[in-house]
């Protein structure tokens, strides 16, 4: 049996994890997905924990996601969205949460724009903190989710070839899949312009290719990343009709993909620029399963860095 | 020191689970409607004994399951570090049936109250009765098992372990331990 | 008044002196260096063997007043200086409202007269508001004291400014301060541009900001024969092109700050905005060249870049802290600690990228050697002295410093100005 002990308080990124780690993350939400098929989809596990939800920024897939989460384990929620939020009245983000955490939470979620955001607030506050994307930096429950997935599919991680296509530079999917999938034994193949996936990343153990069709053939995974229109704008592709051509994925590439391959998004889908609508839908892709385990991996996120402890105040 | 003492062989241990098998079906008319579910992880190896004694003796396919109460527990805030959870496998509405709880030991009852709600959210049973092998006393809850393999007195800190050969890879026996004043 | 330090090791490059010597100083200048000297009805301190310095110039810090006296001002940057063995400053127009006529100009002085506890020397502004776009009145700015021109914090974008101040400033002798930083390169960046800020997610400076600047201002500098000086250099590749505009001849000269040629940008894993400046920290490489340019004289002067920044201010989201750090109390013992006793620079060549080169940079005739006649400011370093930085012990107002916990040795002990004592820790 699985004899390892988590010992973190909080989850801010997957470049600090260990392997066992994220196996053992991997391993409870396989606990947490078996909830959701009961006829009652609710557990006691956060039963008087009260869990806040802080988002900087707009976001319906990844708020839906924890929020399911959290009532599915009997927590109490707050939410604490951008409108209205502390800084256009001037208050800092630190005023914000230590007023939040004085009413005792047990665990904080943050979306935020900055980088660190969530590592500094995890220096101050007793109660957890999730880090539900900081900026580009990590987005560690997407990418524990991404890897569920392939796991469940393909039954393994390691050795698999992974190939995360797109907007790499400024995605925090990306860096959490890199660190994840290549600490389990995963070759990651990045793809994307030049512009957009600089050569530095070859540091943080991947690969790189401007070449889709290259190496379309030899993948076992395609994560196609969103693209974000307003990146044209800064000269990083000149459009999306060209950008689209080189690394969208269509009818025309998914013919030269693996029969078992399988093809993967964390929403929300451009149709018909990173990916045509017919391939989203398509046999391959496992793009509603990742919504899925989304939930039990959150849900074991969250039994997980409550364990143990009682949750409280600032430090 | 402390000192071992084995208070249940392998024939003890067969013995007794035949007679609570028999105990089940006179109780139960047939047994037609039950469901065994094991509390992990002790229970289920015990419950499966259970199970094929019972099928063999009605001739019949009775439905199992097994239960993790660790999202039940009641002291995931007071304990160092966190459990392991492992999944649970019920896969039959439980509404209108007899669940059969089956457990190693009989302790403080917490185990059995957070079993207990945790199969209310699989349905609504008609009746849940409880079996364990032993029942080594100090309730804290108002707790009380159906079906009794042994009585064994205790002092709370004596420890009492049960062997399988299937996982432990020696012969059944149930031990006692205790320190040696 | 008079002052008598004995028994020093006095370090004076531009007199070639590296000897254990007394040193008089009467009514503010130095009178006689010798041995065994006598003092009669003067102040007495024995040295024991500290080495003295001519004065250590710092010539880039902010004292923030006037308009931010909330962060620091001239009183408490002068403490800061004292305490940090600095008996002059040169601090930087970017104040509110900026340095950009004489009033502001003769400000600061009064301030300084009245309040400060060492030499302050105020830059003025290249281009009025700091905008980039019409030149200050260079003649009336000089007069009024300003010692150099910079539109610190901003580069001098237009090149055609760049061009003409530096053409005309040339005939009142006063020199041009450059911060290089492309903008449109560096953007929003808030770190530099490397495998780490990949790594971080944070927007990245490319290191060819700064050098593209640095290589505009060589060229310039070259067309109009003009001096240009080139604040806190932190790129291999600035310190490259400095070398070969050196080689060639030109009027150009170069500092940097401690946090240069001690920190590179991995630090910034913790996401600490004590480690957010401009420029950014750079990479092991960068670090490496900044230190060699220091060894071969290529980049003449260290200057702090003093940047005080109240808590509040610094404690947000790493992209919202503002960039800079304070550097007059830990630049010294940084020097020590990590160019001295690591043997990179000797008491000498200390002496120089302190003292000398600064008043060369800055045509202070009287600052920069112990000449009889010389300006008597001193700095005395306990060069073996073990010291821990800490935030209680600042004098600086703001506390925004990354080196914080951390142990240095070699200290300053004693920072004389004018012949008076401006901090003492001697026993």
């Amino acid at each position: 049996m699985n004899k390892f002990v988590w010992k973190r308080k909080d989850l801010l990124g997957l470049e600090e994890l260990t392997a066992d780690e994220i196996i053992h993350i991997l391993d409870t939400s396989k606990s947490f997905y078996e909830i959701s098929t009961r006829a009652i989809k609710k557990v006691p596990v956060l039963r008087g924990k009260t869990v806040v939800n802080l988002f900087f920024e707009p976001s319906t897939r990844t708020k839906t996601s924890f929020e399911l989460a959290e009532k599915r384990m009997s927590a109490d929620i707050i939410n604490v969205s951008t409108s209205g939020s502390s800084l256009t009245k001037g208050e800092t983000l630190i005023d914000t949460v230590k007023n939040l955490a004085a009413y005792k939470i047990d665990i904080l979620v943050m979306r935020h724009s900055v980088p660190g955001s969530a590592h500094m607030l995890s220096k101050i506050l007793e109660a957890s903190v999730v880090n539900a994307g900081d900026g580009a930096h990590e987005h560690p429950t997407q990418g524990l989710l991404d890897i569920f997935t392939i796991r469940q599919k393909k039954g393994r991680i390691e050795n698999l070839k992974v190939a995360i296509v797109g907007d790499i530079l400024h995605s925090r999917v990306a860096r959490s899949n890199i660190w994840g999938l290549t600490k389990l034994g995963a070759e990651v193949i990045l793809v994307g312009p030049t512009t957009l996936v600089p050569k530095h990343f070859e540091s943080m153990g991947a690969k790189i290719s401007h070449n889709f069709d290259d190496i379309i053939g030899d993948m076992d995974v395609i994560n196609m990343l969103r693209i974000q229109k307003e990146r044209q704008k800064k000269n990083l592709f000149p459009s999306l009709r060209e950008y689209s051509d080189l690394y969208g994925l269509d009818e025309r590439r998914v013919k030269k993909i693996k029969k078992d391959a399988i093809i993967m998004h964390p929403g929300p889908i451009n149709r018909g620029v990173e990916m045509s609508a017919s391939v989203a839908d398509g046999p391959f892709s496992v793009i509603l399963d990742q919504v899925t385990n989304g939930l039990a991996v959150r849900m074991a996120v969250f039994f997980l860095v409550t364990g143990g402890r009682k949750g409280k105040g600032i430090m | 020191m402390a000192v071992i003492i084995k208070i249940m062989d392998k024939e003890d241990i067969s013995r007794v689970i035949t007679r609570m098998a028999h105990e089940i079906i006179e109780k139960n008319k047939k047994a037609e409607d039950i469901v065994i579910v094991g509390v992990r992880t002790r229970g289920v190896q015990l419950a499966e004994r259970l199970l094929s004694k019972l099928s063999a003796i009605t001739k019949r396919e009775i439905p199992f399951g097994i239960l993790d109460i660790t999202f039940y527990r009641d002291d995931l805030d007071r304990i160092d570090e966190q459990p392991v959870v492992h999944s649970t496998e019920i896969n039959d509405d439980l509404t209108d049936k007899v669940v059969i709880l089956v457990d190693d030991v009989i302790y403080s009852g917490r185990t059995v109250r957070a079993a207990l709600n945790a199969l209310m959210d699989f349905g609504r049973p008609k009746k849940i009765e409880l079996a364990v092998l032993i029942d080594r006393g100090h309730r804290e809850l108002p707790v009380k098992a159906d079906y009794v393999g042994k009585n064994v007195p205790t002092a709370k800190d004596e420890k009492i372990t049960l062997y399988l050969e299937e996982t432990d890879k020696v012969e059944d026996k149930v031990t006692l331990e205790r320190r040696d004043e | 008044m008079k002052l008598l330090l004995k028994n020093g090791r006095l370090i004076d490059p531009k007199n070639n002196i590296d000897e254990k010597l007394d040193i008089l100083a009467e009514n503010g200048k130095v009178v006689q260096r010798g041995k065994s000297l006598k003092g009669s009805g003067c102040k007495v301190i024995d040295l024991n063997g500290r080495v003295v310095f001519p004065g250590f110039i710092d010539m880039h810090v902010h004292l923030r007043e006037p308009g931010r006296e909330d962060q620091e001002t001239i009183e408490t940057g002068t403490l800061a200086a004292a305490h940090g063995g600095f008996s002059s400053v040169v601090c930087m127009p970017n104040t509110e409202p900026p340095v950009d006529n004489e009033g502001i100009v003769e400000l600061i002085y009064a301030q300084a007269r009245a309040n400060g506890v060492v030499n302050v020397f105020p830059v003025a502004c290249v281009s009025r508001g700091r905008a980039g776009e019409d030149i200050t009145e260079v003649g009336s700015l000089k007069r009024a004291g300003a010692v150099a021109l910079s539109d610190d914090g901003n580069t001098v974008m237009n090149s055609n400014l760049m061009r003409r101040v530096l053409e005309y400033s040339s005939m009142f002798g006063i020199p041009v301060i450059d911060h290089c930083e492309d903008f449109n390169l560096s953007g929003d960046g808030v770190m530099n541009f490397s495998e780490n800020s990949v790594r971080f997610g944070l927007k990245g400076i490319p290191a060819a900001s700064e050098d593209i600047i640095v290589a505009r201002d060589i060229i310039l500098s070259e067309m109009t024969g003009s001096h240009v000086h080139l604040a806190h250099i932190s790129t291999a590749g600035a310190v490259d092109l400095i070398r070969r505009a050196k080689k060639k001849g030109l009027k150009v000269t170069a500092e940097t700050a401690p946090h240069y040629f001690t920190l590179s940008d991995s630090y910034l894993k913790s996401f600490n905005t004590n480690f957010k400046m401009k420029p950014p920290l750079r990479t092991e490489e960068d670090r490496k060249a900044v230190i060699r340019g220091l060894e071969e004289g290529v980049i003449d002067a260290i200057a702090s870049d003093h940047a005080p920044h109240v808590q509040h201010e610094k404690d947000v989201e790493f992209d919202f802290a503002p960039f800079g750090i304070i550097g007059l109390e830990t630049s010294v013992g940084l020097t020590f600690t990590h160019l001295y006793h690591r043997k990179i620079l000797n008491l000498t060549q200390i002496a120089e990228r302190y003292s000398l080169n600064p008043a060369k940079i800055l045509n202070f005739k009287d600052k920069g050697h112990l000449s009889e006649g010389a300006d008597a400011d001193f700095t005395v370093i306990d060069t073996e002295k073990n010291w821990t930085v800490k935030t209680d012990d600042f004098y600086s107002k703001s506390k925004n410093s990354p080196f914080i916990g951390w142990d240095l040795k070699g200290k300053p002990v004693l920072t004389i100005v004018g012949g008076k004592i401006a901090y003492n820790e001697l026993p």
